[in-house]
Parts: structure tokens; C-alpha cells; sequence
């Protein structure tokens, strides 16, 4: 759950300056604090993805596509950091319909050093061009995660083809559903400009002007769906699209009968771990402040994903006979993926819980599921995040809940006039309900939208590679070089 | 003259060498190859599936020797790669009809 830009509101507030409390009167406040570690993890999560994620899935694949890999988790953080100034923010993040942003920023007009953007609490505010630039790595990872499912096949020209399109189509409209909203300082004005109210008349106007704040917001989030981190933005998203498109482009040549072993699984473990590292960034970065609920995201963020890898480990030790690497890293993954739409919301033992419920759906998916069905999800995209999304998603719902350790959603309608805000009551049924249709929304929209925009590359330039071009390995036919000239 | 040629573990080339030294060896090519024996190769497991590796990596090792060595050749590559476990390969000997040695001309006995 992110926010909207505080500029759109700030006309709003500026009529309500005079009634409103003192944390509105002042204007709201930029700290260097906040600031600093919104960079740092802005930065961070440029690691996780080039660096991190790129050998993460070049360690996977063999060792002749191993460059094709790296190049298009590059390429995507590339288009992405491009088209999102261009007019992916202002796609994402202005108010105009529940489905898409407006066109109000595009070339990121207005997004200056003097612009802010809201936080989560009232009268606190970070320049506008950190929450941008912070975003844009979000759209980044997002994308690029997807090629994971249909690595070592698919031409490159589709993949460069693929990732501008589906950002336009399905990362921004579905990062806009669940993130946008009018921001927690419009909302607190229009709520004590109700409060304050001197008559009937102004009461129902001002009613109708909270109405109309609260009604600025993306689709899924006037569900009341919470996705602290991008549960169901980043991984649903982009593991349905995945799973669409390893569908789409076919099984791997030798698929199920020959051994496809990785080239480098200590690559693989170190692009695991760079995704820890940066993902840190990912979960508490999205607290947009540095505080105790940051400080919250991180250690839930050290803990679901330290139990995800455990249960994993042991699942397979158990089932397999050997404890792999490649497992333990494999459900550290899960564990981040599942914890991410939680990190600000879950207690630390709820997180636990939840890592080791993700290690273990995970493992059944990527080892038992994808063999009985036989798709050849190469890099367990789907397996991984989208399912770990879901169960993230969902358990979110419950893990919220104040009685079992987490935080509660703040009502931004309940704010005292110097901008502390209450705790909403928590209906576990309606909480529940709330992430299971966000979880059904991106899924439909990711999943048909990746469908049509593949159908209609493999109508154009075609999706896959030939045969004799696969049995070559991606790298010499779609890049004229060599992972490795040993 | 005999060719000794050896299937043996990876790791055990350096016990073989020491081996054939010690019994006055002093030729030795080594090749790296694939294949599989009863065992059937094994089984390596990502993500929790099970795949089966069928050509395991082994080292092939060739000694020219004069047929009175032969013996003496077979215990000490026996001794040196023997694990007890399986896959531990297999040593075949040939008949060798001509031998040169490139750099003098000698031949047969004298080119080993």
C-alpha cells in the first residue's frame, strides 16, 4: 500500500488550512531521514534485481543461455526505468478512473525538487522525485521477473517486444489499482473538515468532499485490500504472466527427459542472496518513512524468509533424501515473495508462520505440481511468486489482525488534529475477503492481458526460437557472444 | 606391448599416477569422458525433482607398457582407484603391435 501524490490533494488541503488541526496547518514536513533511506532503498532494490536477480536466474539456466538471461533481466530494468519517467508514473500514480492513472505527469511534468509525495502519516512527506525514482525500480523487478518462465527459448525480439507492452497494459494499471489513493493528509482534512463542520449544509458537503477523496483510488484498494510491498502488484502479476506465457511459448526441447542442470548454482546462491540484501529496500523501503514500522518490515523480513528457506530445506531433506542449495535458496525466495504484501502489517511470529506455510506450498508447487501437470515453467516464476504472492496475499489478511501480533490498518477518517491516526476495527471475514478478490483481479487482468499481448507477438515476429537455433543456445544466436570462453 | 586403459573416479587420478610411478611407469594419458556402468548413473535433484543423470564424468587413463608389466600395472591402478563403492570403473588391455618414439625414432620397447 503506497500513495498518492500529496500535489493532487494540495488544493483540497488548502481550503481546510484554517480548520484543520496544527500538523495540517504547517504544511506537511520533509525529513532528511526519511529521505536518506528512501534512496538507500531506492538503491536497494536496483540490487536485487542487476545484480541480484540476474545471476540468480543465470546460475539456473544452462550454460549457453546463460548471457540471454542476464541480458534480458538488463534490458527490462533498462525499458522500464525509461517508459516509467516517460509516462509510467503518471500512468501509475495520478487520479483519473479506478483502472489507470491519468496523463497529468507524463515526461514527469510537475515532478520536481520542490514536489512532495505523501508518506503514511499525516503531515510527513518525501520529495516527490525519491517516491518516483523509488517506484520505478518496482516496475523494474516486476518485469523482469517474468523472463524466468520462459527462459531458454523465447526469441529476443519478443522479449523486447513483451516488457514495454506489458508494463503499459498490466503493471501499471494493476500498480495503480492497488497503490493509488489520495494520500493519508487528504483524506485527514476531508474527514476533520466533516468533524468541524458548523451546520447541516456544510456537514453534507464536506461528507461528499471526504466521499470524493476516498473515492480517488485505484480499484483494489477501495476493496480495502493491503499489499504493503507489492504481493499482488509484483509477484501475482508477474508469476501469472509467466505461467501465461511459459504456456504459450511450449516446453524446452528435451524437456522432462534430459537433464537441464544449472551452470552455476554458487552463482545462483549469490544472486539469491543479493535479492535478501536488496529486498530490504523492497519491503521496508515501502514504509516511505524511516521508523519503527520500517524497522517492523525488516525483521519480518529477516524472519519469514530465514523460516521459508528452513521449511523448504527440510521438506525436501524429508521428501528427497538431501538437503539442496539450491531448496534452501529457492524457499528464502518464497519466504521474501510471502512476506512482501505483509512486511509492514504482519507481527514477527505471524511472519514466521507465514514463511513457513510459503516455504512449504512453494516446494509442493515447484517439485510436485509442475511435474504432474508438465509445464515447463523454467525458473519457477509461477511457482514461486505467484503462489507465494497468493498465500502472502491471503494470510495478510489474517496477520493484520491486532490480537495476533500485527499492526491494523490505520483509519485515516480517525485522526486527532495533530495527525495521529487510529487503528481500524479488523473484521478478519471482510479482511480476508478484500485480498482474495485482489488476488482474483490481478490474476484475471495479468493472466488474459499477458495472454492477448503474447498472442499477438507470436503473431508478429513469433515467439520462440527454432529448433536448431534452441539446441545452439540462446546466447550465440540472439547476442553473437558467450557467457563464458573458457 | 601392452595398452592398459583405465575407466577410472575423477578424483582418483592423482593415487593412480603415484601408483604407476612407484612401479617405474612413466607415460600416462589421460582423457575426460562420460558414460555409465550397471549403476545406471544417478539421480540429482533441483527444486525437490528428481532428474537421472545418465553419463557420469570419469577419467579415461592409457599406459603403454611392455607385456611383462602388465601385471605389476593392473594391481597398482586396482590398488590406487579401488573406493569399495560403486562406479569405480574398469581397466581394459589391448595388444599394442607398434610403438615410435617421435623425437629420437626408437620404436617398440625403447619408444615406451
Amino acid at each position: 500500500m503506497t500513495v498518492s501524490m500529496l500535489r493532487r490533494a494540495l488544493p483540497a488541503l488548502a481550503v481546510m488550512l484554517l480548520t484543520a488541526g496544527p500538523a495540517l496547518a504547517d504544511g506537511p514536513k520533509v525529513d532528511k531521514g526519511d529521505t536518506a533511506w528512501m534512496l538507500i532503498s531506492t538503491i536497494l532494490v536496483l540490487l536485487m534485481t542487476i545484480p541480484g536477480l540476474a545471476l540468480f536466474y543465470g546460475g539456473l539456466v544452462r550454460s549457453k543461455n546463460m548471457l540471454s538471461v542476464l541480458m534480458q533481466v538488463f534490458y527490462c530494468v533498462c525499458v522500464a526505468c525509461v517508459m516509467w519517467a516517460l509516462f509510467g508514473y503518471s500512468m501509475t500514480f495520478t487520479g483519473d478512473n479506478p483502472y489507470f492513472g491519468g496523463f497529468s505527469k507524463v515526461l514527469l511534468s510537475g515532478v520536481t525538487t520542490e514536489s512532495l509525495a505523501a508518506t503514511f502519516s499525516v503531515g510527513v512527506a518525501i520529495p516527490e522525485l525519491v517516491y518516483a525514482a523509488f517506484q520505478m525500480t518496482f516496475a523494474a523487478i516486476t518485469v523482469a521477473l517474468i523472463v524466468g518462465a520462459f527462459a531458454e527459448r523465447m526469441k529476443f525480439a519478443a522479449v523486447a517486444l513483451f516488457v514495454p507492452l506489458w508494463l503499459i497494459f498490466i503493471y501499471f494499471p494493476i500498480a495503480h489499482m492497488v497503490w493509488y489513493w489520495a494520500g493519508p493528509d487528504a483524506v485527514a482534512a476531508a474527514a476533520q473538515a466533516v468533524h468541524d463542520a458548523a451546520d447541516e449544509t456544510a456537514k453534507a458537503a464536506a461528507q461528499a468532499k471526504l466521499d470524493e477523496v476516498l473515492a480517488d483510488s485505484g480499484l483494489i484498494y477501495q476493496f480495502g485490500a493491503i499489499d504493503f510491498a507489492g504481493g499482488t502488484v509484483v509477484h501475482i502479476n508477474a508469476g501469472i504472466a509467466g505461467f501465461v506465457a511459459c504456456l504459450l511459448v511450449g516446453r524446452r526441447i528435451g524437456y522432462g527427459r534430459e537433464l537441464m542442470s544449472p551452470n552455476s548454482l554458487a552463482m545462483t546462491m549469490i544472486g539469491g542472496a543479493l535479492l535478501w540484501v536488496g529486498w530490504f529496500g523492497f519491503n521496508a523501503g515501502s514504509n516511505l518513512e524511516s521508523n519503527a514500522y520500517a524497522g517492523l518490515a525488516v525483521m519480518n523480513t529477516f524472519v519469514a524468509t530465514a523460516a521459508a528457506a528452513l521449511a523448504w530445506m527440510f521438506v525436501e531433506w524429508a521428501v528427497k533424501g538431501k538437503a539442496s542449495l539450491l531448496g534452501i535458496v529457492t524457499g528464502a525466495v518464497a519466504g521474501l515473495v510471502a512476506v512482501t504484501p505483509a512486511a509492514g502489517f504482519a507481527g514477527p511470529m505471524g511472519s514466521i508462520v507465514l514463511g513457513v506455510i510459503a516455504g512449504v506450498i512453494c516446494f509442493i508447487f515447484c517439485s510436485g505440481v509442475k511435474n504432474a501437470l508438465g509445464y515447463d515453467d523454467a525458473l519457477d516464476v509461477f511457482g514461486v511468486h505467484c503462489v507465494g504472492g497468493i498465500v502472502g496475499a491471503i494470510l495478510t489478511g489474517v496477520l493484520v489482525d491486532p490480537s495476533l501480533g500485527g499492526a491494523g490498518i490505520v483509519d485515516y477518517t480517525a485522526c486527532d488534529p495533530d495527525g495521529v491516526c487510529k487503528t481500524a476495527a479488523y473484521d478478519m471475514t471482510t479482511q480476508v475477503w478484500a485480498q482474495t478478490k485482489a488476488v482474483l483481479v490481478s490474476l484475471g487482468w495479468s493472466g488474459f492481458g499477458s495472454l492477448v499481448l503474447l498472442k499477438l507477438i507470436d503473431w508478429t515476429v513469433g515467439l520462440r526460437v527454432t529448433a536448431d537455433k534452441e539446441r545452439e543456445g540462446l546466447d550465440l544466436v540472439d547476442h553473437g557472444e558467450r557467457a563464458y570462453n573458457l | 606391448m601392452k595398452i592398459v586403459t583405465a575407466i577410472i573416479k575423477p578424483f582418483k587420478l592423482d593415487e593412480v599416477r603415484d601408483a604407476l610411478t612407484g612401479i617405474g611407469v612413466h607415460g600416462l594419458t589421460v582423457t575426460e569422458v562420460k558414460g555409465y556402468g550397471r549403476q545406471k548413473g544417478h539421480t540429482e535433484i533441483y527444486r525437490g525433482a528428481e532428474y537421472a543423470v545418465s553419463f557420469l564424468p570419469k577419467l579415461k587413463i592409457e599406459v603403454a607398457v611392455p607385456t611383462s608389466q602388465v601385471d605389476k600395472v593392473i594391481d597398482a591402478i586396482t590398488g590406487a582407484a579401488k573406493t569399495g563403492q560403486i562406479g569405480d570403473g574398469k581397466i581394459f588391455v589391448y595388444s599394442l603391435d607398434h610403438a615410435v618414439r617421435i623425437r629420437t625414432g626408437e620404436t617398440d620397447t625403447d619408444a615406451l
